[in-house]
């Protein structure tokens, strides 16, 4: 009997196991195929909203759901973490020492905020991307009296229009708690404009102009100087905080480095159309973890796992699976409280934002809610 | 001996783009490594340079083979 085995319980990993169940359905049944999900937590995060949580507007409630609810009854659940992927006897060994057998392997594992990569960042600046990180940044924000608040980007990161939306919508927030003139608003960036894709930031920066808030273009952060409140570029450029929020660099999940599978930031080579693990037939790579050059963000992983489990159905009944991932991401871009755009591009085509508008702003609040569909499979 | 170049890829780069690419291989590799960035956007020939001069590497090749503009960078620190 095939198994397959999926590493991650993630916006990928989920929809994977769900579309390949519903097309299974009779042979899972049968018990001819088997659907296995390790995942290390027994709730499904949909990370989106952390930023919403930095304001008060979501809480940790609205985020989660038990993952068992979300994956399809015909699919094993193993709650565990893997501990290594050992490729050549085909296995996942667990922290507990429980060794699992695929014959095909789904790697969804994902990437991790790696703050400990830039000294004094753990201890001097804020974060919203985990749950503790965006709690405590509420908290600051709470607590924040006016004075210099400084956004600043590490690479690479996920979820690559999120600094452009805190940085829009912590200035509203601020207005809206009657600090707007107490403070000054700084955006970095690590290149030589305010966003990476072009079209973006020719929208963006004449918009941050026209909102006073100061940009810093070439700036990647080196070092935070907790006592002093200031923070260093690698270019040299030194600047003053009173509140600092980083989008810290990012490293693909610790399994990866321990598996001897990843390069040096422990992401995984991957054939950037077949999705395939460079060298290895039966491995797929989908979502953060692969080492393809597309945006860290859960429509990559989605629109890559519609593909892995097309492809992988169709060769468990003995097709060849040759349906190619063409590079598609979509993003929704929150432009303040009230307004939002969106970007979809693929490997052959540019984004082009349209103009914000109040519609697509609830059409984003309403996809946070409708999101559970997507992990299930159905949208 | 010949150094080594790592090739990144990022043909088809949109978010987060060549430099970006580039920024972050230089950040995890060891100091001495030679990243040779393939990109299909003929912007990457002046921003990755402008970038790499900023940041004290060295611009060791900038070139173009059949629409495809491949610059090496060393990391010197």
């Amino acid at each position: 009997m095939p198994q397959v085995v999926i590493v991650g319980g993630g916006t990928g990993g989920s929809i994977v196991a769900n579309q390949m169940a519903r097309q299974l359905n009779k042979e899972l049944q049968d018990g001819t195929v088997s659907i296995s999900v390790i995942a290390d937590s027994p709730d499904h995060i949909y990370q989106p909203l952390f930023l919403y949580l930095a304001f008060d507007q979501a809480t940790p409630q609205d985020m989660r759901k038990p993952e068992r609810q979300i994956l399809d009854r015909h699919v094993r659940l193993i709650s565990g973490e893997a501990n290594r992927i050992d490729a050549e006897a085909q296995r996942v060994i667990l922290t507990d020492g429980t060794s699992i057998p695929y014959d095909y392997l789904v790697i969804a594992t994902g990437s991790r905020p790696a703050p400990e990569q830039i000294p004094g960042l753990v201890e001097g600046g804020h974060q919203f991307y985990t749950e503790d990180g965006a709690i405590q940044l509420r908290q600051a924000l709470r607590d924040f009296s006016g004075g210099r608040l400084v956004v600043t980007v590490g690479v690479p990161h996920k979820c690559p229009v999120a600094p452009l939306e805190f940085t829009f919508m912590v200035q509203e927030w601020l207005k809206t708690r009657g600090l707007g003139d107490k403070t000054e608003v700084v955006y970095t960036y690590p290149i030589g404009r305010v966003h990476s894709i072009e079209s973006v930031a020719n929208w963006a920066a004449p918009v941050l102009e026209e909102r006073h808030i100061e940009t810093h273009t070439f700036f990647n952060m080196e070092s935070i100087d907790p006592e002093t409140h200031t923070i260093t570029s690698l270019e040299g450029d030194t600047l003053s905080y009173d509140l600092l929020v980083a989008i810290p660099p990012h490293v693909g999940q610790d399994v990866i480095g321990r598996s001897g599978l990843g390069d040096a930031g422990q992401w995984i080579p991957t054939d950037r159309h077949t999705l395939q693990m460079i060298g290895h037939d039966n491995i797929f790579v989908l979502g953060d973890a692969t080492n393809l050059p597309i945006s860290k963000a859960g429509s990559t992983a989605h629109f890559e796992a519609d593909v892995v489990a097309a492809n992988l159905v169709h060769r468990l009944r003995g097709g060849l699976g040759m349906m190619s991932y063409d590079g598609k991401v979509f993003c929704f871009i929150e432009t303040g409280l009230k307004e939002a755009t969106y970007i979809t591009f693929d490997y052959d085509h540019p984004p082009v934002p349209s103009m914000p508008t109040e519609m697509i702003h609830l059409y984003k609040l309403a996809y946070n809610r409708m999101y559970w569909l997507t992990p299930a499979g159905l949208l | 001996m010949a150094e080594t170049v790592k090739i990144v890829d990022a043909r088809g780069s949109f978010c987060p783009g060549p430099l970006m690419e580039l920024i972050k291989g230089i950040r995890q590799e060891p100091v001495g490594t030679i990243l040779e960035i393939w990109s299909s956007d003929q912007g990457s020939a002046k921003d990755i340079p402008e970038w790499v001069q900023r940041a004290k590497h060295e611009l060791v090749k900038n070139f173009e083979e059949d629409g495809v503009y491949k610059i090496q960078v060393k990391k010197l620190r």
